[in-house]
């Protein structure tokens, strides 16, 4: 592998130690936290920093998620900068309580290490937890690798702590995959990341006595509905937000996150992947593979899935012959969740659309090897029927 | 009433928000509390224990009951260590509270 030479500085950790330096970097007052596989390493290693004295954040050992997303809303009321971290049955436990902070504006930077939901039960990865999540009211961003996971988590708090968005933002990395696997990361040094996050100085803190303020009360239908609207805004400002961010990263690493997604040899191809997350770095080994045979084909990766950037993605996608996108969750009864997104993007957005094609991979960490993925490009070329929901890798 | 775009986010009520700036009764539970002032220690296990803003107090001295807000629970009256608040039956002139205004914003 070719080695920039402004990368020699380089770290080998796994994508949950990226995470846990981010955490260790930003230096959050409270962490509120439950291990759960496979997130567990992420806290474990920052529980570490913690006990060595390298950050002063407040771990409180919580009995389950569900407390530890309540203590993370407390605290995030009180004034507190937070984080925590969770995976599948993790987030669901918390769920009920990720809608409160969305809706309370708090500003939580939760990462997570994407894992299947029960049941049947099983620790490796997919993305139903985060799919689940998906309309809590978070921001909800996905690396593709352990260099992402660490970068987006310190955009991440920026990002939730901006005074137009202020609501929990969600990074995800594959579990096992990413949380588990060793590659070289580029660390910032501590104060750019200091210095990048800044101060953070809440809207309300609850402990400002001299500013006093009631918080979380009941709402009825005269006003329950305005303050949802609300919400609406703050996604749609983390757009812009977003963007901005991105900008000053750049200043501060030699990386830059382009727009809402990263396109692969996308301009000139006359077929389109689109995959979340670490499959995507299969997908673009495929890529060159099939190049090299003459077949143009392209990737687009989200970062965000929420906001989700319909419009750039549609126009990203107009050109091409026909768009496969790739799950790893399912909506029962209903097709892909990214797969979903897409559709209603080229439909609202293009009049000539490309065809669509819809495929579920890797559910329970399901192996999803090079050849897999070249067979979806196979199908595209075939015109097979876009109407049809296909399996990859599926015994059937 | 107030737009979206021009309250408070979040919901949050700045200045903070108190049943005092809102007549919340309405209704009572059929029995209400009744304050003997010659019993009271001013402990205020009472204030405390409230779970509505029911109980009066003026620098530090338990003063009366707000029955504009009581809901006749009784746990002031459990609470009392010297019976000094006791629960009787509602009389049928009882309970008259002042509803809130209609259209009275108070929520921000």
């Amino acid at each position: 592998m070719r080695v920039a030479p402004e990368q020699k500085r380089l770290t080998l950790i796994t994508g949950a130690e990226a995470a846990a330096h981010a955490m260790r970097q930003i230096n959050p007052d409270v962490v509120p936290v439950y291990p759960i596989t496979p997130q567990t390493p992420i806290i474990e290693t920052f529980a570490q920093f913690v006990a060595d004295g390298q950050c002063d954040s407040e771990i409180i050992n919580v009995e389950s998620e569900h407390s530890a997303m309540s203590a993370a809303v407390g605290a995030s009321c009180a004034g507190a900068r937070v984080m925590t971290a969770t995976s599948s049955q993790g987030l669901a436990l918390m769920l009920e309580i990720v809608y409160i902070a969305a809706s309370m504006r708090c500003p939580i930077v939760i990462a997570v290490g994407s894992r299947a939901l029960s049941g049947p039960i099983n620790i490796h990865c997919d993305h139903s937890d985060s799919m689940m999540a998906r309309d809590a009211g978070c921001v909800q961003i996905f690396a593709e690798n352990a260099q992402e996971a660490y970068d987006l988590m310190i955009i991440a708090q920026r990002l939730a702590e901006d005074r137009r968005v202020l609501v929990p933002v969600m990074v995800m990395q594959d579990g096992f995959t990413i949380t588990h696997s060793a590659e070289p990361v580029a660390l910032l040094p501590d104060e750019s990341v200091r210095e990048f996050v800044g101060r953070y100085e809440p809207l309300y803190p609850l402990l400002d006595t001299d500013r006093p303020t009631t918080q979380g009360p009941f709402a009825l239908p005269d006003y329950y509905f305005e303050l949802k609207r609300q919400q609406v805004d703050a996604l749609e400002a983390a757009r812009t937000v977003w963007l901005e961010l991105q900008e000053r990263f750049a200043e501060i690493s030699d990386r830059r996150y382009k727009g809402f997604f990263e396109e692969y040899k996308l301009r000139d191809a006359d077929y389109a992947l689109v995959i979340l997350s670490s499959t995507a770095g299969t997908a673009k080994v495929v890529i060159d593979r099939l190049r090299r045979k003459g077949i143009k084909v392209g990737l687009l990766r989200p970062w965000l899935f929420r906001p989700f950037p319909a419009e750039e993605i549609a126009q990203a996608l107009a050109h091409v012959r026909a768009v496969a996108v790739l799950d790893r969750a399912i909506s029962f009864g209903s097709w892909g969740p990214l797969y979903l997104e897409i559709s209603a993007a080229l439909g609202r957005h293009l009049q000539q659309k490309p065809v669509l094609y819809n495929y579920i991979y890797g559910l329970g960490g399901r192996d999803t090897p090079p050849e897999l993925l070249a067979s979806v490009v196979t199908d595209m070329q075939n015109e097979g029927d876009p109407a049809v929901l296909r399996y990859l890798g599926l015994r059937e | 009433m107030k737009r979206y775009q021009e309250l408070p986010i979040g919901g949050v009520i700045p200045g903070g928000a108190t049943p005092h700036l809102v007549q919340t009764g309405g209704w009572r539970s059929g029995t209400k509390p009744v304050f003997h002032e010659k019993l009271c220690v001013n402990c205020l296990l009472c204030w405390v224990h409230c779970p509505e803003a029911t109980i009066l107090v003026e620098r530090s001295q338990m003063v009366g009951i707000s029955y504009d807000h009581c809901k006749g629970c009784g746990i002031c009256s459990q609470a009392c260590p010297t019976g000094a608040i006791v629960m009787v039956a509602e009389t049928n002139d009882e309970p008259q509270m002042p509803r809130q205004k209609a259209g009275e914003e108070v929520c921000v």
